[in-house]
């Protein structure tokens, strides 16, 4: 059966409280802390934050802890700007990226955890493993027969290029799969919309000519089916595509190649 | 120590090329389920319909139309919840009970199809002996 409870050495359990001193405007960070090397329990952690001498966004919060209060916690980010997709996190209950997620359109502490139902490597840098290698099983490349004219590239006009420009715009920061219960329960056989919106982007691809062979790989009660239009991955995307749709209509080609 | 490839566990033993009529299926048979519901809510409540006797069973039942709308009826809903349930089992049941859930569900399904079908064509033709 699917697990609904966690198993004892996963259960949070309540952290230190690192208090601030002589601020006026402060603001608590509630923190999954995780260390695979000490044996213990997961646990929450808070940290008083001076907001006047702190960036805007959660991630300039998490910098501060890390810099000043507690080297010791440790999470992924790089580019700060919502184009590298490193420091997706589970944020107020909603995955999104640390980076581009304001600490003051968060209403009382802010809570921060590692993206849902992962396995945790520590903190908030959640393993990614299976995520990445689902996105490989769909190819992710121009498939093609016909050989590239010689003096020039493959040409495609302005309206086909348009179908492509959203879902070629997902920078794989993982939110919207591990927002999918359908994911959560079946993470090893479901695609997750991750992949699916990838797949997606190479079958509306008029230079593509695997399409066929990319709609046999996805005809799967797991694979795709297990996408039951919940559409917490439209929600969660930080980037505002549509993984939901995009499945969609996987799901009408499909249907239409049958009739 | 697991040495398989995360790649390998992901392709698992290949797509199975089905699906697409599972949920095609589904639709067809949610669609279809609309007015067939619709109607049998509207001759509950307008004709003020009282299944306590046979009797009284077989004056609405015995009509052609209504007996072969309730089989109809019966049919899509018997299909729509079997489809319905293997989507759960799949979803929430791991491990061998899986198999073992799907095939009850589905010898449940269809003996309460045939049995419900039955009885709608013994109440609108036959006599209880």
């Amino acid at each position: 059966m699917a697990q609904f409870i966690l198993p004892p050495n996963s259960r949070v359990k309540k952290g230190k409280h690192f208090k601030a001193e002589g601020a006026k405007n402060l603001r608590k960070f509630v923190v999954y802390r995780y260390d695979p090397d000490s044996g213990e329990n997961p646990r929450i952690d808070t940290y008083d934050i001076d907001m006047d001498k702190c960036g805007p966004m959660v991630l300039d919060a998490l910098i501060k802890i890390k810099n000043e209060i507690d080297p010791t916690l440790t999470f992924r980010r790089s580019c700060r700007e919502g184009i590298c997709g490193s420091c997706a996190m589970n944020i107020d209950g909603a995955n999104t990226l640390a980076c581009t997620q304001a600490n003051e359109d968060i209403k009382g502490a802010v809570k921060i955890y590692p993206l849902p139902h992962m396995p945790v490597v520590k903190d908030l840098v959640p393993d990614l493993t299976n995520f990445y290698a689902q996105y490989a099983s769909v190819k992710p490349w121009l498939q093609t027969r016909t050989p590239p004219p010689p003096d020039q590239e493959r040409l495609q006009s302005k309206e086909d290029q348009e179908k492509i420009n959203s879902p070629s715009a997902c920078i794989l920061c993982a939110c919207c799969s591990t927002s999918c219960p359908s994911y959560w329960w079946n993470e090893d056989r479901y695609l997750g919309p991750a992949a699916l919106l990838a797949s997606y982007r190479w079958l509306v691809d008029t230079r593509d000519e695997a399409t066929g062979e990319r709609l046999d790989e996805l005809d799967d009660p797991f694979r795709l089916y297990r996408c039951h239009t919940i559409m917490n991955c439209t929600n969660a995307c930080p980037k505002d595509l549509n993984p939901a749709k995009a499945i969609g209509e996987i799901k009408q080609m499909l249907v239409e190649r049958q009739h | 120590m697991k040495y398989r490839t995360p790649l390998s566990n992901v392709l698992g033993l290949g797509s199975s090329k089905t699906g697409v009529h599972h949920w095609w299926v589904q639709r067809l048979t949610a669609v279809a389920l609309i007015p067939l519901t619709l109607w049998f809510a509207f001759a509950i409540v307008s004709q003020r319909l009282d299944f306590s006797s046979f009797e009284s069973a077989r004056e609405f039942i015995g009509q052609p139309i209504h007996a072969l709308l309730l089989i109809l009826l019966t049919f899509t809903m018997l299909h729509h919840s079997q489809l319905g349930i293997q989507v759960i089992v799949e979803d929430y049941v791991h491990g061998p009970l899986k198999v073992v859930g799907l095939i009850a569900s589905k010898y449940a399904h269809i003996a309460a199809g045939v049995a419900a079908i039955y009885s709608i064509v013994v109440i609108s033709v036959g006599q209880v002996s």
